[in-house]
């Protein structure tokens, strides 16, 4: 078992044959993704990577089955292809794209949530399940099947993240990059509610950074909810106020998104904190 | 991106805001002539002279002036244009004063706040609002914090007249300048969306004595992500006010922020570069910069990042960390040798190459005869700093 994506994932490419989607798609093929479909709109009826494309993401629900997609179109057309996809009935609909206008994505946000699909992204690495599936672009190779879940806004650090846990002998349940924009379909709550009600995963690594107040929220999810053990590091100690750290929600405003309110809510809710984000699997590795 | 008070206040009067009258400056002798020019056509005779620059709390380190005659204008614009205005945003060197704003004085009856921005949490835009006008709204958030009115704005129905009249009469407005408050609320709230502001805030908003309600300030944020559709906005940047090594970096397709510390970093990744900062730490330096090659490093990019970097005399060592996804290790190998030679890096540098083609990488590296050590571990590179410091 594991979360949102695993074996039975029909998954569909939304923006298949363009060159982000192609290169991305040949990967998680490699990786054994069941990756059913594309779509291209105008583009219908050809075959892209041996797999058929579609116009719409409905045909690619309709003709294959398709469960699951995964968004590799530029911001302008990305709120709408999110909307196409949940419209169109897929429960899990990961969005790679970043820089959409949050203005865009306010509403995309309130639809989805009204039609229950699960939003990841946008503006994340999307999502792998060790040996059963690949949705999105993280690094297949550092991976390992295992019992720890990973969340985290960044990409990179996610990757980190994971490095550590499999060179401390420590595989992975499923690992979520929720992203880095101010308003993304899964929070960490979401998150941390689907790995604390899986039977696979026993611990969950949670990587915040600054600005906004997930990380406050989670604390409060994992003071009520979780009886599984936390882990927590939050990037950007060092980071002054008022300056956007490259992702759109990393600032700290007003006084308030701090790592250190961060470290310390989680601290309160009974999470263990790494201060050192060199030290996440040997933390993990010691305490379990 | 941030804008100047004058280019706010010609966003919000597009969508209809009341806005404090005025008209720019760049020179003592334009802004007499802009005063002389209001005085024939409104009669004006008391102005105010503002300071343009991005930073807030302009007034307190001096750039904001009454001038009770054309005469005293031209007094308090040879003060002002030229300045070095120091304020609690700007840092203690200062930000130089280009242009400013000849407005109107207003006769205040009574000072509010009012703002747009998104709330995170629920995912959708919030009013505030406080009748603590002039005071920052996170001072009062932090001291009253039932002074703060709010209003979320469903994106399904939008803002509907009753939020905008309890925002209204939330604020003590009666009479004739309910009615103008309310229009306020609605336009601001129809500029913050229209033009994709991620910030529209009126600090104060006045209530004059003839009834009026009115912004004397403005200040708003445009989404950086919506300026593809905003092309006037854009055209509203001013670099001026920026770092330049920052501009530098943008052309690169670099995300670089300048900080106070010893030790330069390159980084793939927002998450990561602010890990890499956090450990420099860790390892005894202060970081120096916050540097996010993105996805796209290749020996053009890592070349500008080193150049960079250097600039800055404070640093005494630099941190390669690369974490490879979609970057091949090997193509930023081949950039930092590329960059050894045409850059002087006489600094100590530590790279920490990891995850796709890391092996090649470190043997371009080691074959290249360059001085630089190699690390595989995060920790490692930690460690490696820390030796370099000592």
């Amino acid at each position: 078992m594991s979360i949102l994506v695993d074996r039975s994932t029909r998954l569909v490419v939304q923006g298949f044959t363009g060159k982000e989607g192609s290169f991305h798609a040949e990967q998680m093929i490699e990786y054994g993704t069941p990756l059913v479909a594309g779509v291209t709109p105008g583009k219908g009826g050809q075959r892209h990577l041996d797999r058929p494309v579609f116009d719409t993401v409905a045909d690619a629900v309709k003709h294959e089955g398709a469960n699951t997609s995964v968004i590799f179109v530029p911001p302008p057309f990305a709120a709408d292809a999110i909307l196409e996809a949940a419209e169109a009935g897929i429960k899990v609909i990961v969005c790679i794209t970043e820089g959409i206008p949050p203005r865009d994505m306010v509403p995309v946000y309130h639809y989805v949530k009204k039609v229950g699909a699960h939003l990841v992204g946008p503006n994340c690495p999307g999502l792998l399940t060790p040996g059963e599936a690949k949705v999105g672009i993280m690094p297949a190779m550092i991976f390992s099947p295992g019992r720890v879940g990973v969340v985290s806004r960044s990409g990179t650090l996610t990757y980190e993240a994971v490095d550590q846990l499999t060179r401390q002998g420590l595989g992975q349940s499923t690992a979520v990059g929720i992203g880095g924009d101010p308003v993304i379909g899964s929070r960490f709550v979401d998150i941390l509610r689907l790995f604390q009600e899986d039977d696979a995963t026993d611990a969950v690594v949670m990587i915040g950074e600054i600005g906004g107040t997930a990380e406050e929220e989670a604390a409060e999810f994992i003071k009520d909810h979780m009886t599984k053990p936390v882990f927590g590091f939050i990037a950007g100690r060092t980071a002054p106020p008022g300056r956007r750290m490259g992702h759109a929600g990393a600032i700290i405003s007003g006084g308030k998104g701090t790592a250190e309110d961060k470290f310390a809510a989680l601290e309160e809710a009974g999470a263990t904190i790494v201060l050192n984000p060199a030290a996440i699997g040997e933390t993990v590795k010691q305490t379990l | 991106m941030k804008v100047h008070e004058y280019q706010a206040k010609e966003i919000l009067a597009r969508y209809g805001v009341a806005v404090q009258a005025g008209q720019t400056a760049t020179t003592v002798s334009e802004a007499v002539a802009v005063a002389e020019t209001m005085n024939k056509e409104r009669g004006s005779t008391l102005f105010v002279v503002k300071a343009q620059i991005h930073a807030g709390g302009r007034g307190k380190g001096g750039g904001v002036k009454l001038a009770r005659s054309i005469e005293e204008v031209r007094e308090k614009t040879e003060a002002i244009l030229g300045m070095q205005l120091v304020t609690h945003q700007t840092g203690p060197e200062g930000q130089k004063v280009r242009t400013v704003l000849i407005a109107d004085a207003v006769d205040i009856k009574k000072e509010f706040y009012l703002g747009v921005t998104l709330d995170r949490q629920r995912s959708m835009p919030v009013i505030m609002a406080s009748t603590e006008g002039g005071v920052e709204i996170e001072t009062v958030a932090e001291e009253t914090p039932e002074k703060i009115l709010k209003e979320w704005v469903d994106p399904v129905i939008g803002l509907q007249a009753f939020q905008a009249r309890k925002i209204a009469f939330g604020l003590g407005f009666e009479g004739p300048a309910l009615k103008q408050a309310v229009k306020f609320v609605t336009q601001l709230y129809t500029a913050y969306q229209d033009a994709d502001c991620t910030l529209a805030e009126i600090n104060p908003l006045t209530l004059t004595e003839q009834g009026d309600v009115i912004a004397v300030d403005a200040k708003v944020d445009i989404d950086d992500n919506a300026l593809f559709r905003h092309q006037d906005l854009a055209a509203m940047r001013d670099e001026d006010e920026e770092d330049p090594l920052e501009v530098e970096a943008g052309t690169h397709n670099l995300n670089y922020i300048k900080l106070d510390g010893n030790v330069g970093c390159m980084v793939n990744g927002a998450g990561l570069a602010m890990g890499t900062m956090d450990i420099i730490k860790l390892a005894g330096g202060e970081p120096a910069n916050f540097l996010d090659v993105g996805g796209n490093a290749n020996p053009e990019t890592v070349e500008a990042g080193f150049r960079i970097i250097l600039r800055d005399p404070n640093v005494k060592a630099i941190l390669v960390n690369i974490f490879g996804g979609i970057v091949r290790c090997d193509r930023v190998a081949k950039g930092i040798v590329q960059a050894a030679r045409n850059v002087d890096i006489h600094v100590p540098l530590i790279v920490r190459l990891q995850g796709t083609n890391a092996t090649e990488a470190r043997e371009i590296l080691d074959g290249s005869g360059l001085e630089v050590e190699t690390a595989t571990l995060f920790q490692e590179a930690s460690d490696k700093v820390t030796q370099a410091l000592s």
